[in-house]
């Protein structure tokens, strides 16, 4: 598949997939890892992208957006998505919204920051806890697939589902001693 | 176009309303299945015993959304006026909210404040509304230059029909008394959710 084409990098993939469903509503909290996304879907027209000041603003924006008809996806690191169980367990969870979330995994293979670090190891718990479905990303072959599949499945369900970028896919942030 | 001139300048100059009476006031000037977004609480329970609507949703707990939440479907439907309902204890939580709605400057959503300088939905602890901060400047300082204090009913009135009117964002700063609310939303989130979504015309009637 062309969207498969080798060469393709992580985020112009990622871009692919979410334009091909319509995701066309991309709001976040930036992050280094992220920037290459962040630049891609800002560049291009088919999007409406940004930044909002919390997390769980991004989330509330979606969550209407949804409601709307239009869909979206909230972007942020580990200690972004840590500020969000509130918002998750009393509106996008029991109000059955398919928020789509995308997170760039901090705190892990090489992480220097202690805070990061501990805040990393409370989202699979929250996400696991509150039986939101999550996909960790650390192959480029499997990217596409994972992600197509799965946003059919948030959208037909009406569940959330939120979307871990290891370090394995993107490099992650590396420590400049 | 900005609100008229004769605008109260403070919080201290508006005269305190009754919740549930200017709610019903502003539920009775919407002529065209504008949406409201109800925050949590006794704001949340007037706006139900103000008359359902579809186009009503009911926020249950997400404490300080209700602006996003009215963001996102003023987004996802440009065509349509949007009104997020929101208590001051609630926007005092999510403050960088208004800084959103002024820089992508959603000219179909109206914020609309009810302070009444408490908690009062856990027993009427102050916010710090009560203690010198003040929404509307608060909100104009985040650039919603169509901000201001709601003099009294009437002056209302004719803010609310200006917002729907003319382009926003606008945001309406009512202050109110402590009374309780008629009555309390039913707490059933997926059929809040799917009621307003046929309301919105996103699901078939």
């Amino acid at each position: 598949m062309e969207d498969g084409t080798p060469g393709r990098a992580w985020y112009e993939i990622v871009a692919h997939v979410l334009k091909r469903h319509q995701v066309d509503l991309v709001t976040y909290v930036p992050d280094n890892v992220l920037r290459p996304l962040l630049e891609l879907v800002h560049a291009d027209p088919f999007f409406t992208a940004f930044a909002v000041a919390r997390e769980e603003e991004g989330l509330g924006i979606n969550a209407g957006a949804w409601m709307g008809g239009r869909r979206s996806i909230l972007m942020m690191q580990t200690s972004g998505f840590a500020t969000l169980a509130n918002a998750l367990a009393s509106l996008t969870v029991p109000f059955q919204i398919p928020n789509l979330m995308l997170v760039s995994e901090r705190g892990t293979m090489g992480e220097f920051n202690i805070g990061q670090q501990l805040v990393a190891r409370t989202m699979r718990p929250v996400l696991n806890t509150l039986l939101i479905e999550s996909h960790t990303l650390t192959r480029l072959d499997e990217l596409e697939f994972i992600l197509d599949r799965s946003i059919v499945q948030a959208v037909a369900t009406q569940a959330p589902c939120c979307y871990i970028l290891s370090p394995l896919l993107t490099g992650g942030k590396v420590f400049a001693a | 176009m900005a609100f008229p001139p004769n605008q109260p300048v403070s919080r201290e100059q508006a005269k305190v309303m009754n919740r549930f009476d200017i709610t019903k006031r502003m539920v009775a000037l919407l002529r065209n299945e504008e949406a409201v977004i109800g925050g949590i609480g006794y704001t949340n329970f007037d706006l139900w015993g103000a008359g359902q609507r579809p186009q009503n949703f009911y926020m249950l707990g997400s404490m300080g959304l209700a602006v996003p939440i009215g963001m996102g479907v003023a987004l996802a439907q440009p065509r349509r006026k949007v009104i997020a309902l929101e208590g001051d204890g609630s926007i005092l939580m999510e403050l960088g909210s208004l800084a959103t709605v002024a820089a992508r400057k959603q000219k179909n959503l109206t914020v609309v404040i009810m302070d009444n300088g408490a908690y009062q939905i856990t027993g009427g602890q102050t916010a710090l509304t009560a203690e010198g901060a003040d929404i509307v400047a608060i909100a104009k300082g985040c650039g919603l230059t169509q901000s201001a204090w709601a003099a009294d009913e009437s002056a209302f009135e004719e803010m609310i029909a200006l917002s729907l009117r003319e382009d926003g964002p606008w945001l309406i700063g009512c202050r109110i008394d402590s009374a309780k609310p008629v009555e309390t939303t039913e707490r059933d989130p997926p059929i809040l959710k799917d009621r307003f979504m046929r309301g919105l015309g996103v699901k078939g009637s």
